[in-house]
This record gives structure tokens, sequence and C-alpha cells, in this order.
């Protein structure tokens, strides 16, 4: 099913703010902002949900620490016991601080790219996938805001336009 | 204007009597001869139930018989059990001597850090032209006002221990650089041109003195930018240049004090990254401070304008600075670990045998314990949180320069729980949120004529 977008054009974040907050509070329905960098509050502006993806990078980390507790464990005493500038070997707690760097950067290697990969799978994002922003201009200076038509179409135009929209056009979404 | 309830002064002045008595106890608890320290170590070997090996304090005496030990065995040996028994025993009476003498350094330099610290955070603000923490300024010139009471308290003790006073600083025996003395100690010889009493109170002068006048020039400053015409900035440029030479000041004399104060208590120690180590526990410390009184002025009614966006800030600041101090104080433990080398691990060693619990919690204190609680972005903008996580990082940092300095001073018979201890922590406490609240009386809580107090108002993240 098919349905019909207006996509207005701004060409500047203040005023794409603005117009985001203006057009929540008149009851219309965003479906999507297009912008060529992040705008610092549009996600509270538009009402979207917090992000829990400060949850999953703790359990991420997490994982990495506990990878490389156990790597560690398993590389330096338990199959090749390895005695590096006399520190015994006969216990993992006796070479821990030895292996705080490695457990430290394990950490930071599980947190970031399961983070990443998590995020382009929520993204619906893969290698070769077809851009989704409707105007190609939206990678350089220009921002869309999506609006759902419901009711008076003409009414919802004029209303962007005074929103400080430089263009606008409708559109079917598939 | 801020007016200074009676009620928390009542609680400074009860702090300070209180911390007075454990004081005196301390003193009059100190023995002053040789057979009563005696006495005290056999008294505490009982109540603990269990010798503590004597031979294991030696290896690093400070007294310098161990390098006797090293240079000529065999006179040491035919010494005789007799004489190194007398010598240890007179090495255990100086170091219980010390213990009233070395709580109250503690919690002198404790303080004094806390202004220290905030002080160059407050510089740091002034020169990078902050936005943010403009409306706060004046909570930290409160605290700074602790600097020059703290700053010569600390430099009194200093010159106490000069005169002998105590032997906290053994190296300023004097026997110990004497060719011709039984307790010569020639690596301490070697470093006699830095380390001697003359030139140390010379430099400890020139610290205090360049911290002190910064911190009131500065404040001068915000002073006559309160009543100066709107738009007149001379005073705040004025101000950027003081606070920009002041933080080149600041970190080669704050590098310097911690050679000076803490490192050289044990003096044949030595650590490259001692400086930065001590500077990232002062300025945790600091900003915890300031968000401690932050919160306790909002709670009052007072700074209206301080919104949950400036206290994210000060979290952030304090998560990211218990990184920070956790970095450095690893960074120095693993190296020194990892080397093994007798002269350097002889450090950590007498720490680990001899104070392993507060060595350890303090790491959990000031490092698991911030981490988890303040990474959350939301927990970091609710203020009993804050003050939680603030007052377990005070606490451990307290406890990291206790155990910087006793060790060094009392070795073995250390007490934490004692009222000494106790007692010299409750009275600088007192004093200090004497002087700090006593100084937020003084000039509004909100500074004006700064050009970015705009933003700073509005600051919204």
């Amino acid at each position: 099913m098919s349905s019909k977008v207006i996509q207005a054009m701004y060409n500047d974040d203040d005023v794409l703010m603005s117009a985001v907050k203006e057009t929540k509070s008149a009851h219309h329905h965003i479906e999507e902002v297009y912008t060529p960098f992040p705008v610092h509050g549009l996600d509270k502006a538009m009402g979207l949900a917090p992000t829990r993806i400060a949850i999953t990078a703790f359990m991420y980390g997490l994982c990495g620490l506990s990878f490389a507790i156990w790597m560690t464990n398993y590389m330096m005493i338990q199959d090749w016991p390895q005695d590096i500038g006399g520190k015994p070997s006969f216990a993992w707690i006796y070479n821990m601080p030895a292996f705080v760097p490695i457990m430290f950067e394990m950490t930071v290697f599980f947190a970031a790219h399961l983070m990443v990969i998590t995020f382009y799978m929520r993204s619906r994002l893969w290698p070769f996938k077809e851009a989704e922003n409707p105007d190609p201009r939206t990678t350089d200076d220009m921002f869309v805001m999506e609006v759902a038509v419901e009711g008076n179409e003409k009414e919802l135009t004029s209303f962007l336009k005074k929103t400080g929209a430089v263009e606008i056009k409708v559109t079917e979404k598939h | 204007m801020y007016k200074f309830s009676k009620k928390l002064k009542t609680l400074s002045f009860a702090l300070m009597i209180a911390g007075f008595v454990g004081i005196v106890w301390g003193f009059m608890n100190a023995p002053s001869t040789v057979e009563q320290a005696k006495e005290i170590v056999a008294k505490s070997h009982d109540s603990h139930g269990s010798g503590h090996g004597e031979a294991t304090t030696h290896a690093d005496e400070k007294s310098g018989h161990g390098e006797v030990k090293v240079d000529d065995h065999a006179s040491e040996a035919s010494h005789g059990e007799e004489g190194h028994s007398a010598a240890h025993d007179e090495h255990v009476f100086h170091q219980l001597q010390n213990r009233p003498w070395s709580a109250l350094y503690v919690a002198i330099f404790f303080f004094m850090m806390l202004a220290l610290g905030t002080l160059a955070f407050y510089a740091i603000q002034q020169v990078a032209q902050a936005g943010w923490s403009i409306v706060l300024f004046r909570v930290m010139e409160g605290i700074t006002a602790y600097l020059p009471v703290g700053a010569v308290i600390l430099f009194v003790f200093l010159v106490l221990s000069g005169m002998h006073m105590n032997h906290v600083f053994a190296w300023m025996d004097p026997a110990l650089v004497d060719p011709t003395s039984p307790k010569y100690d020639h690596l301490l010889d070697a470093k006699k041109s830095y380390l001697n009493v003359p030139f140390f109170l010379i430099r400890a002068v020139i610290y205090i003195a360049g911290w002190i006048w910064y911190r009131q020039y500065a404040r001068k400053r915000t002073l006559a930018l309160d009543n100066a015409q709107e738009g007149d900035i001379k005073q705040y440029k004025k101000l950027f240049g003081a606070s920009a030479a002041f933080l080149v000041f600041y970190l080669v004399s704050e590098s310097m004090m911690s050679w000076d104060w803490l490192m050289s208590i044990d003096h044949h120690w030595f650590s490259t990254l001692y400086g930065w180590y001590i500077f990232a526990g002062m300025f945790v410390s600091g900003i915890t401070t300031i968000a401690l009184i932050t919160i306790y002025l909002k709670s009052r009614g007072y700074m209206e304008y301080v919104n949950d966006s400036h206290l994210h800030d000060l979290a952030k600041f304090m998560f990211g600075f218990s990184v920070f101090w956790t970095y450095l104080w690893f960074s120095q433990f693993m190296l020194i670990w990892y080397a093994d080398i007798p002269e350097e691990v002889t450090y950590y060693a007498q720490r680990f045998d001899e104070i392993k619990g507060l060595f350890l919690g303090m790491i959990v204190m000031n490092f698991i314990f911030p981490v988890l609680v303040l990474m959350n972005s939301d927990y970091k903008r609710l203020p009993w949180f804050i003050v939680m996580a603030g007052i377990v990082v005070l606490i451990g940092h307290y406890i990291d320069v206790y155990i910087l300095i006793t060790p060094g001073s009392v070795g073995e018979h250390w007490k934490f729980i004692s009222p000494e201890v106790i007692g010299s922590a409750l009275f600088f406490l007192g004093l200090f949120i004497f002087v700090v609240f006593t100084a937020l009386t003084k000039a509004p809580l909100k500074v004006k004529g700064n050009p970015f107090m705009k933003e700073s108002e509005q600051f919204h993240y």
C-alpha cells in the first residue's frame, strides 16, 4: 500500500528545527527527516523514543571483557604457560595486571564494532543498498521533512510553506 | 546573596571541636619514650592476635640502616643482635611518634588539594572561555577561598617538620647526610642539593605564593566585572591573561609540589608520572566538591539558574577524571610491577604487604564505583546519585592521600580507624566548610558582566 507524503525542503538546520516543532504541535505526522549532518536535539523535537544503543554497548563491553579474560587465561596460563619477566604463571590472577591492557582493548573493540553492526542492522543498512533519501541534495545542503498527508493537502502545503520551506513536493511513497 | 545558615555553621564548629579532640588524643597517646613505644607495639600485637614478622619492614626502612646493610654487610653482622634491635626500637618509636603528625598532614594536604584542584579547574574554564560553567564561578571562588588558609597551614606544618618537631619527612634528619654518622645514606646525600630544608621551604613559598596570588587576583577581577559597565570586558580580558599564565605556572609547580610534599616522604623512591597522578586525584576531587556544594546550594533554594545540564556536565567530569586518575594510577603501578626493580617495587611491596585492604579498597571506591554509578547518562542528572558517588569518590581520594603519606611516615603501625586520623579529617572538614561558606556569603552567587553569561544561563544539552 502506498501513501501520499509531502516533502518539505529547508536550507537551514535552525529553520528545520523550528519547523519540526511547529509541525509537531499542529499534530501532523512527521514520517522522517533527512539531514546532511546530525542535528542536535532533532530526535527529541520529533518525539522519537530514546535510543537503547547505550545499553547494548554496555553489554557488548562486558562480552569483550569476559572474552579477554577467557582468552588471556587460555593462551597464557592454561594452554602454554608463559613465564614473562619472572611473573609466576600458576594462576591468572597473579598475572592480572599484565592483562589489564588486553581486557581494556577487548572491551572497547567489542563495544565499538558490535555497536556499529547493531546500528546498521537497526537502520536496515547493508552494502550496495539503494539509498532511501528522497533527494540527493539531502547529502549536500538541504534538509527534507516528510509529512504524511491526511485530509486537506492544500492546507498542509501552505502550512509547511509558512514554516520556512523553500521547496515543496508531493509524492507517493511505497 | 547567600546567607550562611545557622545549622551549617554549628555543624562546622561541631566538626572542628570533635576533630580537635581527636587530634589532641592522638598527640597525648603518642609515645614520648622508646619504652612506651615498645609497650604500644606489644599491645597492638596482642590485640591483633598475631605477630607481624619483625623483619618485614627492614627491607625498605627510611632511617638508612637498610643501606648500611648493603654497603657494609660484615660490620652490620658484627653489630650483633642487640645493637640492631635497639636501632629498630628507636625507629618504631619515631614511627609511632609520627602517627598523629602524619594523620594531621593527610588532612591538611587533602583539603588544600580540594581548593587547588578547583582553582585549576576554574583557570581552565577561564582560559577555554567555556560558556556552560560561568554560573558556577562563584561556587568555585568560594572553594578556592580555602586555598590561602589551607596552604598557609600546610606551610606551617612543613616549617615544623623542618624544625624536627616530627619525622614525617625522614630525609630531613641531618644524620642521614653526614658521612661520619652510622646512619649515613649515600643515596640521599646525592640528592642533597635538591632535598634540603632551606631550599625545600623556599620552593614551598614560591608555589604557595603563586597560587594565592592568582586566586586573589581572579577574585578581584570578577568582583570588578560585577560592577563594570555593560559591555566593558577589560577585566575579563585581564583575567583571561592571568589565568593562562597561572596554568603554566600551576602545571610546573603542581608537579614539583607533589615531589616535594608527597614523593619525598619515600625519599629513595621516585616515579616520573607522579605529578600527573597527583594532579588527576586533585582535579577529580575538586570537581566533585564543586558538584556537591552546587547541589547543596540548589537544595537550599539558591542558584535556581543552575539546571540539570550543568550538573550533567559536572558529573561527566567526575566520571571522566575518575577514569583518568585510574589510568595514571595503573600506568604507574603496572610498569613498576612488571619491571620488578627492587628500588622501585619496594614502594608497592610495602603497600601491598602492610595496607592491602585500604590499597585495594581505594581503587574500588575511586574507579569501579564511579564508573558503574555514573556511566548512565540519566543518572548523571540525578542530584542524589551525584551526591552518593561524590561522597564515595572524596573518601576514596582521602584514602589515596593517606596511602601516599602514611606507609612512608608511619610504616606498618598505621591505624586508619583511629581518633587522630578521623579527628584530623573532621577538623579540617569543619574548617573547610566554615571558610568556604563564609566566602560564599561575601558576593552574589551569580557573576555579572561575563560576555558568555547568556550561554551559561541557557545551557541545555
